[in-house]
């Protein structure tokens, strides 16, 4: 887990599902093979309807419709981000298409587990409704370590709720290593 | 201290006497469930961090269950299921239900209770969010990702952090136009489908002893369109009964304790509940169908883990029978076991199957078909502007294939009766 992470926020609403975050169609392709793992980050979010695509202006896709990589960093999201389906395919794409974190008031609760131990993006929640206040488009810093997230956009700052027990996860890459050194896995 | 059925099952299989809720616990896992959507990334994973050559834990717990994306001619659906076929060889899995044979089973969560999987006092993790199903067994049973199953093959062993339980308890009769699927959509739109998040949903009352399995697997199946980790509901003598019939596997039922202490109680009387949908576009936007009846449909879905069991088609048919559909009407049975009892079933000297021909509906092969829209080709797939009413169990933009449709979530009854109207009906209009 990176100390320090910089770049442009994509801004969603509240309740966005797996199938949004990535359609049921998309789901046959392998995520290893590289060719066809590339096409989780072209079709990252493709399932918003057209006017829910980067607030509050929407019809910004998160990833260029000829893209396998988004200019987005940061997702910032409502409430029950990532509810719907246990699909890992869904912070795998996130990932795939170039973005390390998702800002959330709420998570669902396999999403986020999914997020943390695949190690695909960290899943940070704001007590703050930032999608009312941060706007697509605009730059952040976030500091992983305290939580303090900068919008260098409008110069202002925000205090995230810390990582608490899921911080050693992220620290160790994913589940694995961490299961390692619990003595779950040789 | 007394404690709730899933703290049970928890601490028993972490070795403890008892967990609270909010601790992180390493558990043993009796089930792995997995399919041809998660089921070949799980393995690349597996295989990533045991080894190319490594074993499974334990290849009498592993059950593989194809069942999305079957019949289609997309080629990376197709090998994806030669990817399931070529581990279960490899590893000689004795519980692989292979796509084209007489094995083969269909929708996952139906399969696991028809082939005596889902036992009493057992932790069981599956690849799919609606594994939560299993638990109206009496079993903890919870959806995970790629990783977390990749994990548990290769171990045996999960974490989870112990979940509060809200408890939900129906008491009265149930009257003949309401089924399971008008409680479960009335939780989840009074307490919202983030309600529940990380919660554990237990079903309790006499109305819910009284229904029969297959209708508490509606109930707890649903348990995570309100963002809930487990459903639950305890074990009693119809669930030993078709446990035993299923299955000569061993168990052992554990009950909670009374006086354990629950995050919330919300106790309903089904004798005054109604007939209700989840409107477009979220499992928690509750309406009676009275304040939507009249709402023009262009089709009709009868199918999914949730609404595609063979109770759901006798409900249904019931309607149907000797009566014409004005809609579009699309039959998916959730496992080939329901398909030969829809063949094999009778009303009024017909088949079951006969009567849903005969009423105009087209007959769909045993797997999730279009309940998740699925590849381009997939049968009863929304792919334009349609307003649909479905028995399946989501209804986010674009869940049944395509982001300008519109789907109405209801029972086997209320479907059915607005498939014979083309407009939502209350089923109480055509029940007799």
């Amino acid at each position: 887990m990176k100390d320090i992470i910089h770049g442009k926020a994509y801004v969603v609403g509240d309740s966005i599902d797996t199938d949004q975050i990535i359609p049921a169609v998309h789901l046959v392709y392998s995520m290893k093979i590289p060719e066809e793992r590339q096409f989780y980050g072209r079709y990252a979010l493709c399932g918003l309807p057209e006017t829910s695509q980067g607030l509050p202006a929407g019809n910004i896709p998160f990833t260029a419709p000829d893209r396998f990589k988004s200019d987005f960093t940061f997702v910032i999201a409502g409430t029950n981000f990532g509810c719907g389906s246990s699909r890992e395919h869904a912070p795998f794409a996130l990932q795939e298409a170039g973005a390390e974190v998702v800002i959330a008031e709420s998570f669902a609760r396999i999403f986020y587990r999914n997020a943390v131990d695949g190690g695909f993006v960290i899943p940070f929640e704001s007590r703050a409704r930032l999608i009312e206040q941060i706007r697509t488009g605009d730059v952040l810093t976030l500091d992983t370590r305290t939580g303090v997230l900068l919008n260098v956009t409008t110069d202002t700052e925000y205090l995230l709720d810390p990582l608490g027990d899921i911080a050693e996860i992220l620290k160790c890459g994913n589940v694995f290593e961490y299961a390692r050194r619990a003595g779950m896995m040789a | 201290m007394a404690q709730t059925i899933t703290q049970k099952i928890l601490a028993q299989h972490s070795g403890r006497s008892r967990v609270n809720p909010g601790e992180n616990i390493w558990i043993d896992v009796d089930i792995l469930m997995t399919h041809d959507v998660c089921g070949p990334p799980t393995i690349d994973i597996f295989k990533r961090e045991f080894g190319e050559s490594a074993k499974v834990w334990d290849k009498n717990k592993l059950v593989i269950l194809p069942d999305h994306y079957i019949f289609t001619e997309d080629p990376h659906a197709r090998r994806n299921i030669e990817l399931l076929r070529e581990f279960a060889s490899l590893h000689d899995l004795p519980h692989y239900y292979d796509v084209g044979t007489s094995r083969y089973k269909g929708v996952c969560h139906i399969a696991l209770a028809e082939e005596g999987f889902n036992r009493p006092g057992n932790v069981l993790f599956g690849t799919d969010s609606h594994t939560c199903t299993s638990g109206a067994f009496g079993l903890f049973s919870t959806g995970v990702g790629n990783t977390d199953a990749a994990l548990i093959m290769g171990t045996g062993k999960i974490w989870v952090k112990v979940p509060d339980t809200m408890r939900f308890v129906f008491e009265g009769d149930l009257p003949p136009y309401l089924m399971a699927k008008d409680l479960i959509l009335s939780v989840i739109g009074d307490i919202g489908f983030e309600g529940g998040t990380y919660k554990a949903l237990e079903f309790d009352g006499k109305a819910v002893f009284d229904l029969s399995m297959e209708e508490r697997m509606t109930l707890t199946n649903m348990a995570i369109e309100a963002g809930g980790k487990n459903g639950i509901i305890a074990p009693d003598e119809k669930t030993f009964e078709y446990v035993r019939s299923r299955t000569d596997h061993a168990f052992e039922p554990v009950y909670g304790d009374p006086g354990a202490s629950y995050y919330s109680e919300r106790v309903y009387d089904v004798s005054k509940m109604e007939p209700v949908v989840a409107k477009p576009h979220r499992p928690d936007n509750l309406a009676n169908v009275s304040e939507v009846a009249g709402t023009r449909l262009d089709r009709a879905y009868i199918g999914s883990c949730t609404g595609g069991k063979i109770e759901d088609f006798m409900a249904a048919a019931a309607i149907l029978e000797g009566n014409e559909v004005r809609v579009d009407t699309f039959v998916v049975p959730a496992s080939s076991e329901v398909t030969r009892q829809l063949r094999e079933r009778t009303m009024n000297g017909k088949t079951i199957w006969q009567v849903f021909l005969d009423a105009g509906c087209k007959m769909g092969h045993a797997s999730c078909g279009a309940c998740l829209g699925g590849p381009v080709d997939t049968f009863g797939r929304a792919n334009g502007t349609e307003v649909v009413i479905s028995t399946t169990n989501r209804n986010f933009p674009g869940r049944m294939g395509s982001k300008l449709a519109a789907v109405y979530l209801a029972s086997p009854l209320t479907v059915a009766a607005s498939a014979l109207h083309g407009t939502i009906t209350d089923p109480r209009e055509v029940l007799v």
